[in-house]
């Protein structure tokens, strides 16, 4: 059999066996996802070196121009501690909702679900409502007698944390309690019986089992930091801006390499963060081992 | 290792949900180093009652001691007793050997001593091999074992153990219970034992404690609780048997056994009379053939229904004229026979082989 029939015939084979098998379901996302992430993403990275010729004009620019170093500093930095706050507010939470009945923990979850059910620019401008000159905080403390004149708490970097990370919070604590609700509950209790304190039961037992949740909730709540937008531009004061804020700019503006080349460092920086902060949970969990086998 | 082991007492223990009474008047002392087995249907208490003993459940009342202190006001972490669940709980994220080497680090024992003595409960299972693999890289038979040397590394005076070997396929049950009782010879706590499964119950304890609906209903060696079952559930939780009806005749002091046509002889203590209803129990194997002209207390003729062929043994289920079925066991050498289907037959049985049992529990009817 000459050697290109066989390969049609393998070719053809392979078809059959993909069609056979239930994995041809993943053929319309990889599809989907080929077409309109994969491909702008691609689009976006070429066109942020691609200016008329190969040119590195747009990260120079961004380089020497300390206003843009400042935004991406700030929103690294807002992201990394949105993130950390979101962890260290939703875990506990998702600890508290656990560890009740069945029944009460649908009820708790379903509460928190709500709020994602709304869109986020209406969330926004609740807390507008709230944190306004003639808002519900300012009011409720000026009739309780506590300040005379209204505070200043809109267009301030305190409101754009406020907001984000009650945003933000959900997420955090869905990610915690899907990873907590994957714990063996005899495990705490073994480890009780055999002498650890609950301290030491929830230290060396059941945060290391639920470090996983505690992660993956960090990260996804980074990674939506990082692209926030609409929160910052609403409550948020000139010097509260981001930079998919700046980015959004720059395509106004029909700057359309530098603002890819802004996404482009959002992208790169998001993926190192998550990578470093995988890296040092790794060394973190567990009790220290008493070694190994001789 | 060798460990002394506890005196553990239960003095009228009670736990109540709500309404539900889980445990009632639950008293029981173990000897130092007994293996005790709380053995009964789900739902009967059993693991209630090691619940309280580990502190994972308050008593609602009564006490509980350990060597003659009360432990129902210590901490769970404080009580210094060893476990083995049923589905093993050993830590995921943790090699096997840290698994083992837990509670000693828990008591603050040093590394290096921590790891020798975790290393030498893993050879007393011989499973030093694995002490670098995770625990999902082992077997069902080697993650209980496992268990079980992190169950008695800090060398507790009480092992408690919840169905630890449910999870087993059958063979591998019987082996455990070998290493099982082997260990238990060389550690030498006490352990108590909980259980479903009346002949493993049989097979391991020194007692065993049969429990219904959260009470005791027998406590007793093995050999005393299948020979001399204290009512009527006993005799069924406990090994096959047969119940013949029982009616007292007050003039003559013997029992009538309508459904045999027979009667045998009463000790005064048992009134058939007063009560609940009343039934012999006759195991299988205590019912012989009866030859040609030979006569045992109690004769009858039957007709065979079915026979079990188990090699050095045939189990038959046979019918009375009336139409009741029992069961009778022969053992066989080679040249014995087998009955074969219809066959007629003689049996009989002696009148010490008919225990006298109440049922005693009318709800249970």
């Amino acid at each position: 059999m000459p050697a290109h029939s066989f390969r049609l015939l393998s070719l053809g084979i392979g078809i059959v066996k993909l069609l056979r098998s239930s994995d041809w379901l993943i053929v319309p996302g990889v599809l989907l996802l080929a077409f309109f992430f994969v491909a702008p993403t691609v689009e976006i990275a070429l066109s942020s070196i691609f200016d008329e010729g190969l040119t590195g004009k747009h990260f120079e620019r961004f380089a020497t121009k300390g206003a843009y170093v400042e935004v991406f500093r700030r929103t690294l930095v807002r992201s990394v501690w949105i993130g950390i706050l979101c962890v260290l507010i939703g875990y506990p939470i998702a600890y508290f909702i656990v560890h009740r009945s069945l029944r009460t923990q649908v009820f708790l979850m379903l509460l928190i679900l709500v709020p994602l059910w709304t869109s986020i620019l209406i969330r926004t401008y609740a807390w507008m409502v709230v944190l306004g000159r003639e808002g519900i905080v300012n009011n409720a403390l000026i009739w309780l007698g506590l300040i005379d004149k209204p505070l200043r708490m809109m267009f301030t970097t305190g409101a754009v944390y406020v907001a984000m990370i009650q945003i933000l919070l959900p997420i955090a604590v869905i990610a915690c309690y899907s990873a907590m609700t994957e714990i063996d509950r005899t495990l705490p209790r073994a480890a009780k019986v055999l002498g650890a304190s609950p301290w030491k039961a929830f230290r060396h037992v059941f945060l290391p089992l639920s470090l996983e949740g505690a992660l993956t909730s960090f990260v996804i709540v980074f990674m939506l930091s990082m692209g926030f937008f609409i929160t910052p531009a609403l409550v948020g004061g000139r010097k509260d801006a981001m930079l998919a804020n700046v980015i959004a700019h720059n395509v106004e503006q029909l700057n359309w390499g530098f603002a890819s080349a802004l996404a482009l460092l959002l992208l790169v920086a998001t993926i190192i963060v998550i990578v470093v902060v995988r890296l040092l949970a790794n060394r973190f969990v567990g009790v220290r081992s008493v070694g190994m086998a001789p | 290792m060798t460990v002394g082991g506890a005196t553990v007492e239960f003095e009228k223990i009670r736990k109540t949900y709500g309404d539900f009474v889980a445990v009632d008047d639950f008293t029981l002392t173990t000897e130092p180093g007994e293996f005790v087995t709380l053995l009964g249907p789900s739902g009967s208490g059993k693991t209630t009652v090691l619940n309280m003993l580990a502190g994972f459940t308050d008593a609602t009342a009564g006490d509980i001691r350990v060597n003659g202190q009360s432990v129902l006001s210590v901490p769970t972490e404080k009580r210094n007793v060893g476990m083995v669940f049923q589905h093993y709980s050993l830590f995921p994220h943790m090699s096997v050997l840290d698994n083992v080497a837990f509670p000693l680090r828990m008591r603050s024992v040093a590394r290096a001593e921590a790891r020798d003595r975790a290393l030498k409960a893993l050879a007393m299972v011989q499973l030093e091999s694995t002490a670098d693999r995770m625990p999902d890289q082992l077997s069902g038979g080697q993650k209980q074992r496992v268990a079980f040397a992190r169950g008695v590394v800090f060398e507790p005076p009480v092992l408690l153990m919840d169905e630890p070997l449910g999870a087993l396929d059958l063979k591998l049950r019987e082996a455990m219970q070998l290493e099982l009782k082997q260990i238990h010879k060389t550690v030498g706590c006490t352990i108590i034992f909980v259980t479903h499964d009346q002949s493993e119950a049989l097979t391991l304890s020194d007692r065993i404690v049969v429990m219904r609906d959260g009470r005791i209903e027998q406590v007793d060696t093995p050999n005393r609780i299948y020979d001399r079952p204290a009512n009527k559930f006993v005799a069924e939780f406990i090994g096959q048997t047969n119940f013949f009806a029982l009616e007292s005749e007050p003039s003559t002091g013997a029992g009538n056994l309508p459904e045999l046509g027979s009667s045998i002889p009463l000790p005064e203590s048992i009134d058939a009379r007063a009560g609940g209803d009343w039934w012999v129990s006759v195991r299988p194997e205590k019912i012989l053939r009866i030859a040609e002209g030979a006569e045992r207390g109690i004769n009858f003729d039957a007709a065979i229904d079915e026979a079990l062929f188990l090699g050095n043994e045939v189990h038959y289920q046979a019918s009375l004229p009336g139409g009741r079925q029992l069961q009778f066991r022969e053992q066989r050498g080679p040249d014995t026979p087998l009955l074969a289907r219809q066959a007629a037959v003689r049996l009989g049985f002696d009148y010490s082989d008919a225990i006298p049992v109440a049922d005693t529990h009318p709800a249970s009817a």
